[in-house]
């Protein structure tokens, strides 16, 4: 998902998105998923098209940005493995499970291995608590792990 | 006759492997020529058990599980498709007591039918509550949900119908329903199980509340963990709109009503009811003081119902059976049915729908079969990461608003989280403070600078500086975060931290090697 376009096209993407879904009620949370959708991120340059075209400032679009967790400031990994950090997963285990993932992946949460292969993310509850620990591995659910799922998960994100 | 085999689409059954046994299913259908077709149910909520294929019989539905993907070749060969035989057969669904065990009223027909047709929602009782509801006056509607007695199922507990009676009496040229879809509590999933395994009970209930209190829009704000209940919930309400469910004529009434799904961007607080409306508005998702109420100022500032999704699908039931029927169920002022979801360490867990009344040490001991891990139980966190602490003492305490609160508890959105004898719970409170710092709007001092100042304290707990005075100091702080927040964020962060304190004070002693050194 390392797409890096040259300023013209995501200013001109940006303006389709917006021009696609500025008639929605509150369109700006919609607009910001289709861009992160569209480049993997939320590209810089696309925060000024966006504030001119809702009427709104820079710095509010900024700040909503900002304000989520969702929304990246810049590209991830070519994989995302989210991992679930919270009670129920802690219960079962989660916490060991995120040192292992850490340790075998060779970086912290929020980091991405130096050959862009794997972002690590925590993820506060995929509401999959009965069957504990949990995590997603771009997109895909995956419940009941354990050490031995969990490196074949990585060996499929690094690959 | 053509057999129905079901494999359910369920989140949690996907993430065990279902999309594999489907496919492998409709493989071997296809290679040994049978007459049969897979049906993609929702989840039956015996979440140990999935994936859960069920196969139509003569008898009823026959049970298999948990199903792998090399399962299936054996299924069928020992007659699957007839029900035969095999060290996976589980016999009648129906029949597995912790099934039969429940009353289900709002998930009557989650894992029975196929989520994404009308016609199966119909002929399960699907649409009796709206068809009635559209020759009704609005008032009746109200007054019928407020007799009902349903509560808030988000955590509040506030009467529903007195939230649509002030929506309803209110002045605005645009009233909105918001559904709050933003499940984001750690032990619940029941939200998710609706939208994905029976998404237009959701749907009806949305316009039943919109009749009844003059809103002609309606949205879901979902939370972007649930990918799944997203596609569903989309597809069900385009399904809705063109079978004239939703529309400019809702059932062919006078009545027009649509609504569409909105995704959150990973954001906790958004689960607070005036931080979802800002979401929706497309701002940062700060925390509103309150008054104005949502139902007079809400969603760009125009009247506004915002219920759980629990809360909406629980309305269709009660305006197809009457407000007597659902609330003979449950006990004191706590009337129908929860539906209670055990998560964590627990033998079975899943989703248990039942009246209130039930005792904690029932659900955790009888029904969750007590920990996967066989070690004993030590607490158990009521109503997610904002909920207390339970140790075995308190297992007396039956599932009901006022007796969970009156043991400085809440049952919140009715998840429950089991942890064995090995939890650490000075660990779990500077958890649940390390959580509120993370998540916290920062809009009030209490929870923005609280929570930080929580897990500082918390450290200095587990490192033995001055223990007694930092206990003190942590409790001081509780109180003015439970006092002096705007939020449920702030305020009942201190519910975890408490109890925690309160039931399981030797975890808060200095480790013993501290103790050696000095």
């Amino acid at each position: 998902m390392n797409i890096h376009l040259p300023r013209a096209d995501v200013t001109e993407r940006t303006l389709a998105i917006v021009g696609e879904l500025k008639s929605l009620e509150g369109p700006l949370l919609p607009i910001l998923h289709e861009i992160q959708d569209e480049f993997g991120y939320v590209p810089e340059e696309s925060l000024p098209v966006i504030a001119r075209e809702l009427n709104l400032s820079r710095a509010e679009v900024y700040g909503v940005v900002t304000f989520y967790h969702d929304f990246r400031e810049h590209p991830a990994g070519r994989h995302v493995l989210k991992l679930c950090r919270a009670e129920a997963c802690q219960s079962m285990g989660g916490d060991r499970l995120a040192e292992r993932a850490k340790a075998l992946l060779g970086i912290d949460f929020h980091e991405t291995t130096p050959d862009g292969a794997v972002t690590l993310e925590s993820v506060y509850c995929l509401g999959l608590c009965s069957c504990s620990p949990s995590a997603m591995l771009d997109g895909e659910v995956h419940a009941r792990l354990d050490e031995a799922e969990l490196e074949t998960l990585v060996a499929e994100a690094r690959r | 006759m053509t057999v129905k085999i079901y494999v359910p689409r369920d989140a949690a059954a996907i993430a065990l492997g279902a999309e594999k046994v489907a496919k492998a299913m409709a493989d071997e259908i296809a290679a040994r020529g049978l007459d049969a077709t897979i049906v993609r149910n929702g989840s039956r909520g015996m979440h140990w058990l999935e994936p859960l294929v069920e196969v139509e019989t003569a008898e009823g539905r026959i049970a298999y599980g948990p199903v792998k993907a090399r399962d299936v070749a054996s299924l069928l060969d020992a007659g699957l498709v007839d029900g035969g035989a095999h060290p996976l057969c589980l016999g009648k669904t129906e029949e597995i007591p912790f099934f039969k065990r429940q009353t289900r009223l709002t998930f009557a027909r989650c894992g029975i039918t196929d989520p994404l047709s009308l016609e199966d929602y119909r002929a399960h009782g699907g649409l009796r509550g709206l068809e009635k509801a559209v020759s009704m006056q609005p008032a009746a509607i109200v007054a019928e949900v407020t007799e009902s007695g349903l509560r808030g199922r988000g955590g509040a507990g506030f009467p529903t119908g007195i939230k649509w009676k002030t929506v309803l009496e209110a002045r605005g040229k645009q009233k909105y329903i918001v559904c709050n879809a933003d499940e984001g509590d750690s032990g619940t999933f029941a939200d998710r199980m609706i939208m994905e395994g029976d998404p237009f009970v959701l749907i009806e209930g949305m316009a039943i509340a919109g009749i009844a209190t003059g809103a002609t829009k309606g949205y879901v704000y979902t939370r972007s963990e649930y990918p799944h209940a997203i596609a569903a919930m989309t597809e069900a309400i385009e399904i809705a709109r063109a079978a004239g469910v939703l529309g400019a004529s809702v059932l062919g009434s006078t009545h027009a009503f649509d609504m569409e799904v909105r995704t959150g961007a990973g954001a906790y607080v958004c689960g607070e009811e005036t931080s979802l409306l800002n979401s929706l508005e497309g701002k940062r998702g700060l925390v509103r003081a309150k008054p104005p109420l949502p139902a007079h100022k809400g969603l760009f500032d125009c009247p506004t119902v915002i219920n759980n999704v629990i809360s909406l699908a629980s309305v269709p039931v009660i305006l197809d059976e009457g407000a007597a029927y659902y609330r003979d169920f449950g006990m004191g002022r706590s009337r129908g049915t929860i539906p209670i979801q055990i998560a964590g360490n627990v033998k079975h867990g899943g989703l248990f729908e039942i009246g209130f009344g039930l005792t904690l040490g029932e659900i955790v001991d009888e029904i969750a079969g007590g920990t996967a891990s066989g070690r004993p139980v030590k607490a158990v966190q009521v109503g997610g990461p904002l909920g207390a602490y339970f140790p075995r003492a308190l297992f007396d305490t039956p599932f009901d608003y006022e007796a969970f609160a009156a043991k400085d508890g809440l049952i919140g959105h009715a998840g429950i989280v089991v942890f064995d004898d090995t939890a650490d719970m000075l660990k779990q409170a500077r958890f649940a403070m390390e959580f509120c710092a993370v998540e916290s709007c920062g809009k009030c001092t209490p929870c923005r600078i609280g929570s930080t100042r929580g897990v500082e304290v918390a450290d200095k707990i587990r490192a033995g500086i001055e223990p007694e005075k930092n206990r003190e100091l942590l409790a001081d702080l509780c109180n003015t975060m439970k006092f002096g927040s705007l939020c449920a964020l702030g305020g009942f962060t201190p519910y975890p931290v408490m109890s925690a304190m309160t039931h399981f004070p030797e975890d808060f002693e200095p480790a013993p090697a501290v103790e050696a050194a000095e």
